[in-house]
């Protein structure tokens, strides 16, 4: 660990220019420790999704940087994030995954808290003197927002307010949500592994078509013909955008944008039977197209810095473990429609497991060529990442005054890297 | 003597051990043609990631294979362009601690123990797995029906694997 002294002396944002960063940014463990305090401490982070807390008393684990919290939802409804941190001697409250209950008490000595995180109760009080007033000892409370039913927190009480930080994203964020169906998006599960490489490398990757039709040709392979040409990526006229505030849209299937147009159109073969099942569930015929229409997802990446992607059908959540080593979750999602949408919702957890998480047709291709990358850095002091590559998106794709390039263009890289570059120098 | 009368002999603990061992050894000669032959028709191939859970169709799972996607998984691991698997991480399995859990005209139960050491890039890494087998008494032989690998730490942060449990 370095000092807070050493940290500051360090100018890190000279390692980003333009478009080209030093190896070091993968690599240098002050830089990490500099990245959770001036990154993961200073702005919005994402740490559950309102389905997650499915009511009163409910709550999740979780972790805001390098920091393990505690997300609960109170007895009234309210949304807390608590560090997971007793107040008397730091025991954690609570190792649960997830689950339901009204009270928090600390293993160690018997605090007991309440969701909200105010302390309820200590053991043998006569040992503490008359000056002691528990209300003085609550759990540590972070900052906590929400937007399209996604939890963010932050350490910081002057960051500007949540919806000012997402800006031009929230726009992307109602559309992805469109996959609930018309039901509204749930949690399905989740599968989460660890690369031994730095947490920028997964950042790069949700907003990198280039290595798709590369790095995945085995799952291309797997598909169907007719799926087979939903996912050239590249030869779709999409693009990608930069949405300000280090976030991005890489839109690789520009007509699966907007989940709730084009339902008239014939229902592709491939869903017939789907079709057929969601009809026989009861639903009206505009109800099973929309449902059949949003089972694959959005056909874009809408990258979150620093920690969140809403990733065609699902959400990538990263998290720093250390300098070369990083935690992806790939959070499945479906529609929250109960039993009669359970045909939907079965299909696309069979999708996602398809390309996703330890053993998907996707996944340990890309954890592989993560890890390549961790080992590469190693040789070639000052030669730098290239994130350069782009030329202008197609014509009328991006809003007017964004940055934009064209599909396989490095403009989401580019734009997280500024935003990383802000944030080291401020 | 009222074995006499038996069309052919009960399958035995070590009929059922030898050939949950050719498997084990299929998988790690990465000898997946002849493993998929192993399978019965309807057989489902699941690794879950979470403890507990029976309705793995409705659960996600780290893989739920039938027999397509078996063999599409196959296709992948054996054709060269699956960087994680070309190659992958060389494993070293061995399956114990066998428990015959139910028994039918038809089939057999089995729940063992399994670990895996994996080795690339320098690093050993061991996966330790509960193996829930159902083995159908068929015409032609033993046939897996069903195979249920939960890894120990399934429910926690796994990595990359290039190979088959």
């Amino acid at each position: 660990m370095h000092s807070e002294d050493a940290v500051a002396e360090r100018p890190w944002g000279a390692l980003f220019e333009g478009d080209r960063a030093d190896g070091a940014i993968y690599r240098d463990p002050a830089l990490f420790d500099a990245e959770m305090d001036r990154i993961f401490k200073q702005t919005w982070v994402w740490v559950a999704h309102e389905s997650e807390l499915p009511g009163p008393n409910t709550f999740k684990t979780g972790n805001v940087g390098t920091s393990p919290v505690l997300i609960t939802r109170d007895k009234k409804g309210e949304v807390h994030v608590l560090l997971n941190r007793c107040r008397h001697r730091a025991a954690s409250v609570c190792e649960k995954k997830k689950g339901k209950q009204s009270v928090f008490v600390c293993p160690y000595h018997g605090w007991s808290y309440d969701p909200d995180g105010s302390l309820r109760k200590v053991p043998h009080r006569w040992g503490y003197d008359e000056n002691f007033d528990p209300a003085d000892y609550p759990l540590f409370s972070l900052r906590v927002e929400q937007y399209a039913g996604m939890i963010f927190a932050t350490f910081n009480a002057d960051a500007p307010p949540l919806e000012e930080h997402l800006g031009a994203a929230r726009k992307w964020m109602d559309l992805f949500m469109k996959q609930g169906g018309g039901f509204g998006v749930k949690v399905l599960g989740q599968h989460s592994f660890r690369f031994p490489g730095n947490w920028k490398i997964q950042l790069e990757n949700t907003t990198d078509a280039y290595h798709f039709p590369i790095v995945h040709k085995t799952f291309l392979d797997s598909l169907d013909e007719e799926t087979e040409n939903v996912f050239d990526v590249l030869g779709q006229g999409g693009w990608v955008e930069d949405l300000g505030n280090g976030h991005s849209v890489m839109v690789m299937i520009p007509s699966l944008i907007d989940l709730e147009a084009d339902l008239e159109a014939p229902i592709p073969d491939r869903f017939a039977d789907l079709a057929a099942e969601l009809a026989a569930e009861g639903h009206d015929d505009m109800t099973v197209r929309r449902l059949v229409r949003a089972v694959g997802g959005t056909g874009f990446n809408l990258n979150l810095f620093p920690n969140v992607a809403c990733s065609m059908a699902f959400f990538r959540v990263l998290r720093p473990i250390d300098v070369e080593t990083t935690e992806i979750t790939h959070v499945a999602i479906g529609m929250n429609g109960g039993e009669s949408v359970g045909p939907a919702n079965r299909a696309r957890i069979r999708l996602h497991e398809h390309f996703q998480g330890p053993m998907g047709f996707g996944t340990p291709d890309d954890a592989e060529g993560w890890e390549r990358v961790q080992r590469g850095v190693r040789a070639g002091e000052g030669m730098p990442i290239l994130v350069n590559r782009g030329v202008p998106a197609p014509e009328g794709t991006a809003e007017p005054g964004h940055d934009a390039g064209d599909v396989s263009s490095e403009v989401g890289m580019r734009a997280a890297y500024r935003m990383w570059k802000r944030m080291m120098e401020e | 003597m009222s074995a006499v009368t038996l069309e052919r002999p009960a399958v035995t603990l070590a009929d059922l051990t030898a050939f949950v061992w050719a498997e084990a050894d299929l998988l790690d000669r990465l000898a997946y043609k002849d493993w998929l032959k192993l399978w019965s028709a309807d057989g489902l191939y699941i690794v879950p990631v979470e403890r507990g859970v029976t309705d793995h169709a409705n659960a996600v799972n780290v893989l739920y294979d039938d027999a397509e996607m078996r063999e599409m998984r196959v296709k992948r691991l054996l054709s060269g362009f699956s960087m994680s698997s070309a190659p992958p991480a060389r494993t070293v399995r061995t399956v114990s601690r066998f428990v015959e859990t139910a028994r039918s005209e038809t089939s057999v139960d089995l729940r063992a123990a399994q670990v895996i050491v994996e080795y690339k890039y320098e690093r050993h890494r061991v996966l330790a797995a509960d193996v829930d087998y159902r083995i159908a008494l068929s015409a032609d032989g033993l046939k897996l029906a069903r195979k249920v690998v939960t890894l120990i730490n399934c429910d926690d942060p796994l990595h990359g694997i290039g190979y088959l449990l």
